[in-house]
């Protein structure tokens, strides 16, 4: 597909709450923006958009009360824009998103309930957009030749582990792809001239929100992936989703005094790759925001 | 007990798997488990420490109507939400779901451990979104450090825990990733009165529609 006869892509962006300004994904934003820059992504934030509760959330919060916070979000996006898919850029996000379209599109009771409790928030919901991850529209609606046409510096020599992790991967997956070893992030390292490197923690789960209630347990999770991603010869660690990335990156610290590793990898974004090897500066990459710095790529952007 | 799981026992007595499959979120997927436990073999590994009894097991305890058991452990919290277990049931179970529905529903008769992490997290990871309809990270780690697991506040507790967590903020902060003023204010939504008629809504509607199962 050449970049001349494609139209413009526009979405109803749905951000989510930690890639807030100064929030822990704050540079995923920042990355994601300077890469839509480049592949013409019009992302047009969907107003007033609230938190997806996120998987956590279940203790607390009920199966209602949980719907009808997703579901205000895509009533949102459906009023003031129109026509247009969801995409987040969470897993989480996408993961609760997406479940309460399938909920409500499958049961006239939820669906009713729902609308009454949207009432209260002066909303309703017609046809439900569709709600995708963003790289599931790189993937899907991209395609790796697309997304390799931008490349102005390719990332020849650098060698990641593509962590996929769960939940943009599980339950719904990404391009039809396998659970067990979905292939869409070393693709898109390849695509971007880089070598993305065979090993075996790519769909372990970090532990997730369990990193706060039962760190022991969640560290032990995050060594194994780190011990796997250095066994497999890679420089950096590669994920779409923002829990991964906090995890994996921030704890390395106390699991090398827990266990007297010496873990030292960077854990980037895919957009972060993205934004360098398509010319974009450090900090466009936002490469400042990584705790554990990215020496190749911040010399390669310059 | 509390009253409402004195009056969910009495209402369902000696039918515990009705009571799960009319009052728990999920629950009705329970009785079509096979037991063959992909499931256990699917949860992260190194959380199998937490377990007393692995998905497949509560499920049959359930059949059993070991009410008590099933209501009182921590196993449920032990659920990262990995979705492992839900891609790979072989009779397509949403297990992830079924784990969920059952501890929430143990947390809402009051039988869940009082001191469960993950039970008290998820409550204050709830509260915290919903007051001003995003989440507040600085807030939450302050509450969730500054709290003992039954809510209330410990400041010997919290400092402990800050001073062992200082390097992280530390680097974070330095990353742009972490702004202390949040404390004071933070991101929000501005229909915050609409989000919260909204969630008052949608509670009471579904407590009716379980009370009137239960009727």
């Amino acid at each position: 597909m050449s970049n001349e006869y494609r139209a413009k892509r526009e979405y109803a962006f749905y951000p989510g709450c930690s890639s807030q300004k100064g929030a822990s994904s704050a540079n995923y934003l920042v990355s994601v923006q300077s890469m839509c820059k480049t592949l013409d992504i019009k992302m047009t934030e969907i107003p007033d958009w609230n938190c997806c509760g996120a998987s956590i959330g279940y203790g607390e919060g009920g199966e209602l009360p949980r719907l009808a916070l997703s579901a205000r979000n895509l009533a949102l996006a459906e009023k003031n824009l129109p026509g247009r898919d969801v995409v987040a850029t969470c897993a989480a996000c996408w993961l609760g998103t997406r479940e309460a379209k399938e909920r409500l599109e499958h049961s006239d009771v939820l669906m009713r309930d729902t609308q009454e409790a949207l009432k209260e928030a002066g909303l309703n919901i017609q046809v439900i957009p569709e709600v995708r991850h963003m790289a599931e529209v790189l993937v899907e609606d991209f395609g790796y030749e697309a997304l390799a046409q931008p490349v102005k510096k390719n990332l020849a020599g650098m060698k990641f582990a593509g962590y996929v992790g769960c939940q943009t991967n599980r339950p719904f997956g990404i391009d039809g792809e396998s659970y067990e070893n979905p292939k869409y992030l070393d693709k898109l390292v390849e695509a971007l001239g880089a070598e993305a490197v065979r090993y075996d923690q790519k769909v372990t789960c970090c532990g997730g929100a369990l990193a706060f209630s039962e760190p022991e347990r969640a560290h032990a999770q995050i060594k194994d992936i780190v011990e796997s991603a250095y066994d497999g010869g890679a420089d950096m660690i590669v994920t779409p989703c923002p829990l991964c990335q906090a995890n994996v990156e921030l704890y390395q610290g106390a699991i090398n005094k827990k266990y007297g590793t010496k873990f030292n990898i960077p854990v980037l974004y895919y957009s972060q790759l993205m934004t360098v090897a398509y010319g974009g500066s450090a900090k466009d990459a936002a490469l400042g925001g990584n705790v554990i710095r990215a020496k190749q790529l911040e010399s390669l952007a310059g | 007990m509390s009253d409402l799981n004195a009056t969910m026992a009495t209402r369902y007595k000696n039918n515990f798997l009705k009571e799960i499959e009319e009052q728990a979120e999920m629950g009705e997927w329970v009785k079509m488990c096979m037991q063959c436990g992909v499931c256990a073999g699917s949860c992260p590994p190194n959380f199998h420490s937490g377990w007393e009894h692995p998905p497949q097991e509560l499920f049959m305890m359930i059949r059993a109507g070991k009410r008590e058991e099933v209501l009182t452990t921590p196993s449920m919290f032990m659920c990262t939400s990995c979705y492992n277990c839900y891609v790979r049931c072989p009779r397509k179970l949403p297990i992830t779901h079924i784990m969920h529905g059952i501890a929430n529903y143990a947390h809402r008769l009051g039988t869940a451990p009082k001191n469960q992490p993950t039970r008290a997290f998820s409550k204050i990871f709830w509260d915290n979104a919903v007051t001003t309809g995003r989440v507040n990270e600085v807030k939450l780690t302050v509450g969730l450090y500054f709290k003992d697991s039954d809510g209330k506040f410990n400041l010997g507790a919290g400092i402990k825990k800050a001073l062992e967590m200082k390097d992280i903020a530390l680097g974070l902060v330095k990353a742009g990733r972490l702004n202390p003023f949040e404390l004071f204010g933070g991101h929000k939504c501005k229909d915050q009165s609409g989000i919260h008629a909204m969630l008052k809504k949608a509670r009471e509607l579904e407590e009716t529609r379980k009370a009137i199962k239960a009727a």
